[in-house]
């Protein structure tokens, strides 16, 4: 399944970095997600868009990951030349993300 | 214990007003508050203010304060907002006549000036954090470096009596601060306070974003009545606790969901939010829906501040010049990628200078890419997109030329050309010594 059925995400920007969160609807899932959603997936997920590193903090409290994702923005929201220089769609792009499920944690 | 409602009434410079109204006719707030600065408007405000002393200030502000202040003026609610962007005490002085043409007499209106630290920038130097170089090596390219200012300056001004405080660059989370510490007299070293405030700025400070807006995903993550979105209002105790929620019968929703994913937004490391006043730690947050639209936020800390301010560089980079035409029905992606091939050449056959070029088809590839776009259908319309950087206006100018040109001389059917042609303002930062800004409250009387 995609990410998408099991996490709400918003996409951020500060100057050539971008960051996601990953949200869990519901707490049961946050083990999945940290499994599955690593910083080294949401790296190559993002290839050709993000030239940097990616690096993943977590938010237990609230069953939620965030990705902070440094050259990604086209040299920066102020300057860059694309047509989504907030790099704010990305958000909805790693929601495509494919998550492998066991049957009965669904 | 003591409970203040603040209301947030814009989340950018050109946020609707509609909502802030309503907060301020139905919200029984005490503060509203308004943040309209984005990362560059300063270095471009400050560009109006060179060629009309007196410009500079946000140029909604006349708009926005006729619609609220008689409301404010009437119900004592105050406003704090950053809407002075390159002129604060324009912008006051603005505010003050136009209370006094509203029949508003003695309202006080005060300016936050010195985020200005230009000239302490050019005298120390600064590293550029950004890029490798200083802020010398920007040469005549520098327009503007301001620091992001903290709340205590706008508290004092509060603390003085004033109505409306009108402020240039400050941290977005600091004017939603200022309101908690002139209220509730919190000590400028409480740092778990400051970080809990903190957290109830961050979330407040991009209003519709926290109450439905920039969420909803139809199947997934449905929202009521998104057309009258409403505003939010933290409910903020003297010891910190938030409650966040929005005017009753207003369209959207606050719930669990919608202050997660604006706590995260534009967070890096969740446990060092650096803010003028404090090191926040967003780790520790609980979030805890208590009623319907109303979120218990809880867990904020902080740590002490560092010896620096953030200072946002305003400078000219560079020129982009863009063009664009759409092709579609049967192949229209062929003729699309021929037409982008045809451009790529004639570029180079003509000799536009440029430093870096970008080709997209939007409805394809433009927002992420071709890797990441391989696998989608192919769609019945496909939008051409070329834009390059370049030294000057005039080789800009070329970019959307060739575009436009594929009309006569390209693939069958394009229509729709659009062409631009603009200089980049960008912003970078450097840090500050703190106490090279010298942050001072003027007042002036409508």
């Amino acid at each position: 399944m995609k990410l998408r059925e099991i996490a709400h995400s918003r996409t951020g920007d500060k100057g050539n970095t971008s960051n996601i969160s990953v949200i869990a609807y519901d707490a049961k899932h946050f083990p999945l997600l940290k499994e599955q959603v690593t910083a080294a997936r949401v790296k190559a997920h993002f290839a050709g868009v993000v030239e940097g590193d990616v690096v993943r903090y977590e938010l237990p409290n609230i069953a939620a990951l965030n990705f902070v994702m440094s050259n990604a923005l086209g040299g920066g929201v102020t300057r860059s030349l694309a047509l989504d220089a907030h790099g704010k769609s990305l958000s909805s792009a790693l929601l495509d993300l494919e998550i492998t499920v066991a049957s009965d944690s669904k | 214990m003591r409970t203040i409602r603040i209301g947030s009434g814009a989340g950018y410079s050109g946020d609707r007003i509609e909502p802030a109204v309503e907060l301020a006719e139905k919200g029984e707030i005490d503060y509203l508050v308004f943040e309209c600065l984005g990362e560059r408007t300063v270095a471009l405000a400050q560009q109006a203010r060179m060629k009309d002393p007196e410009s500079g200030y946000d140029p909604l502000l006349e708009e926005r304060m006729r619609a609220v202040l008689p409301l404010c003026a009437a119900k004592g609610i105050k406003i704090v907002t950053n809407m002075g962007a390159a002129n604060p005490e324009a912008a006051a002085k603005k505010t003050a006549e136009i209370a006094r043409s509203l029949g508003l007499s003695r309202l006080k209106i005060a300016a936050v000036v010195g985020d200005d630290v230009l000239d302490a920038c050019k005298a120390n130097d600064l590293p550029i954090m950004e890029f490798e170089g200083t802020i010398k090596q920007l040469g005549n390219k520098l327009l503007s470096a301001n620091a992001y200012l903290g709340a205590e300056p706008m508290a004092e001004a509060l603390r003085g009596g004033a109505d409306v405080v009108i402020t240039g660059r400050a941290s977005d989370p600091a004017l939603f601060l200022a309101p908690m510490i002139h209220a509730f007299g919190w000590a400028m070293d409480d740092w778990n306070l400051l970080g809990q405030g903190t957290v109830a700025g961050h979330l407040l400070e991009c209003a519709g974003q926290i109450t439905g807006g920039y969420f909803a995903d139809p199947g997934y993550k449905d929202i009521p009545d998104l057309a009258r979105l409403g505003f939010p209002i933290g409910e903020v105790g003297e010891d910190g606790a938030l409650v966040v929620t929005k005017v009753p019968g207003s369209g959207g929703a606050v719930t669990a969901q919608t202050c997660k994913e604006q706590l995260l937004y534009e967070v890096h490391d969740p446990r060092q939010y650096f803010q003028p006043d404090v090191v926040a730690d967003f780790s520790q947050v609980c979030v805890e829906e208590i009623a319907p639209d109303r979120v218990r936020v809880s867990g904020g800390r902080g740590a002490k501040r560092t010896g620096t301010l953030k200072v946002s560089v305003g400078y000219v980079d560079s020129f982009i010049g863009e063009g664009q035409m759409s092709y579609a029905g049967p192949g229209a992606l062929a003729r699309g990628r021929l037409a982008l091939d045809v451009v790529r050449e004639r570029l180079k056959l003509t000799g536009v200078s440029s430093s870096e070029l970008r080709f997209d088809l939007i409805g394809v590839d433009a927002l992420h890419g071709s890797q990441v776009s391989a696998q989608a259908d192919e769609p019945y319309e496909v939008r051409l997109r070329v834009t390059g950087r370049t030294e000057n206006l005039h080789e800009a100018v070329r970019i959307g030329n060739e575009v436009e040109t594929l009309y006569t001389n390209g693939p069958a059917g394009g229509g729709g050309a659009w062409k631009a042609a603009r200089d980049v303002v960008a912003v970078a930062s450097v840090l500050l010594p703190r106490e090279l800004a010298k942050p001072r409250v003027h007042f002036v009387e409508a």
